[in-house]
């Protein structure tokens, strides 16, 4: 028999349960609460790289930044399978229609995170060509502004938009508010 | 093959017809009339001891103060055996820029002489499809003129108090124009100036 001791680690963090009534093999809480504890900590990102907020961005999912750690160990580049569209970049003119595309084929519920001056406002270029914030095409939820912005800044911005996920009620998709919110932006 | 040798065989062909000859950083400068240009580009490739067979740039620089002749087209032609590169431009005029197209000589001019339609307004004759190609197709006017603001005129929150050039003008937008670098006949009532 080995006397090996058993090596784990005491000081993992785990995550609290939400508040409910916990009886003898069964806890009742409520669907908002779990489920958006369950969305929070997975959201898989899309990463709508452009420019250098992109580099920035590969700096963010490697390993000392780590983003993974937040639940995004699975970035997809399918909007169909992903919750979070991260928009990292200039995106020009031209590139708006694509963008608008990416963002309508996305199903509910989906957030957009905005990162960089470029993609939050046009950044420094106030030209003809760069489309002067997203926010004129698209909805976004939290704006991280930087040029680049440092990857512990969208990790800010990230836990941000889990606040968001984990408060958010399930009915929100289907309210008029939302409805009318999309409809500014020309979204049915 | 030396500057000299391409400039005399050129002139042995063409004669006074080329002008502005000219060396700046040892690359040999030269403009014809708009009309002759692909007689000349051609003429460049055929020829076995010239030989210019690569079309390095295509593009053109707008002068609003050369009345008459403000759209400068300028090719960079490139002999890829003697490693020579020399420069020739096209010069028409504002108001009707029709040049020849060489997209049936080089098929690099394709695209960029849709940048240059796209930027300057330099109409292409017998170009395959020449619209724009960089910029939104709906864009109306022509971006690298010189008589367009930089900025984005559609934005409304910007404060020009901020960026240092007080609130009443705004530098790059209608209300702060100079009026020098448009045509004479293009330029807004001048009553109205601020």
């Amino acid at each position: 028999m080995n006397n090996r001791p058993v090596q784990f680690n005491p000081k993992l963090k785990t995550v609290e349960a939400p508040p409910g009534f916990m009886g003898d093999g069964f806890m009742a809480t409520s669907f908002d609460k779990v489920i958006g504890l369950a969305r929070k900590n997975s959201i898989w990102p899309l990463p709508f790289a452009t420019s250098c907020c992109g580099i920035e961005f590969m700096a963010l999912m490697a390993s000392h930044y780590d983003l993974a750690r937040f639940g995004s160990e699975r970035v997809g580049f399918s909007p169909r399978q992903c919750d979070l569209l991260m928009v990292m970049g200039t995106i020009s003119k031209k590139m708006g229609p694509v963008l608008r595309q990416v963002y309508l084929q996305m199903a509910e519920p989906r957030w957009v995170l905005s990162m960089g001056a470029c993609a939050s406002s046009g950044g420094i270029f106030d030209t003809y060509s760069v489309l002067q914030g997203i926010d004129q095409i698209i909805p976004v939820d939290v704006y991280v502004p930087g040029c680049p912005p440092r990857p512990e800044a969208v990790l800010d911005g990230f836990m941000k938009i889990q606040e968001l996920v984990g408060n958010e009620s399930l009915r929100r998709r289907h309210g008029d508010k939302y409805k009318e919110l999309l409809a500014g932006y020309g979204i049915q | 093959m030396t500057n000299e040798i391409v400039k005399q065989r050129l002139v042995e062909k063409f004669g006074e017809q080329l002008t502005g000859w000219s060396e700046p950083h040892g690359m040999l400068t030269f403009t014809a009339p708009k009309d002759l240009n692909l007689k000349v580009l051609q003429f460049l490739y055929d020829d076995e001891q010239l030989c210019f067979q690569f079309l390095a740039d295509l593009q053109a620089v707008h002068y609003p103060h050369n009345k008459g002749e403000e759209l400068a087209v300028v090719y960079h032609i490139h002999n890829l055996v003697d490693n020579i590169r020399i420069r020739f431009k096209v010069f028409t005029n504002i108001q009707t820029p029709d040049v020849f197209s060489a997209t049936a000589l080089y098929e690099s001019a394709n695209w960029m002489e849709r940048e240059t339609y796209d930027f300057f307004g330099v109409n292409f004759i017998g170009h395959p499809n020449l619209i724009r190609v960089l910029n939104v197709d709906e864009m109306d006017y022509f971006p690298m003129r010189k008589e367009f603001p930089l900025e984005d005129q559609s934005r409304v929150d910007k404060d020009d108090e901020m960026f240092g050039r007080g609130g009443a003008v705004g530098f790059g937008t209608e209300k702060g124009m100079h009026h020098d670098t448009i045509a004479e006949d293009e330029k807004p009532d001048q009553s109205k100036e601020v």
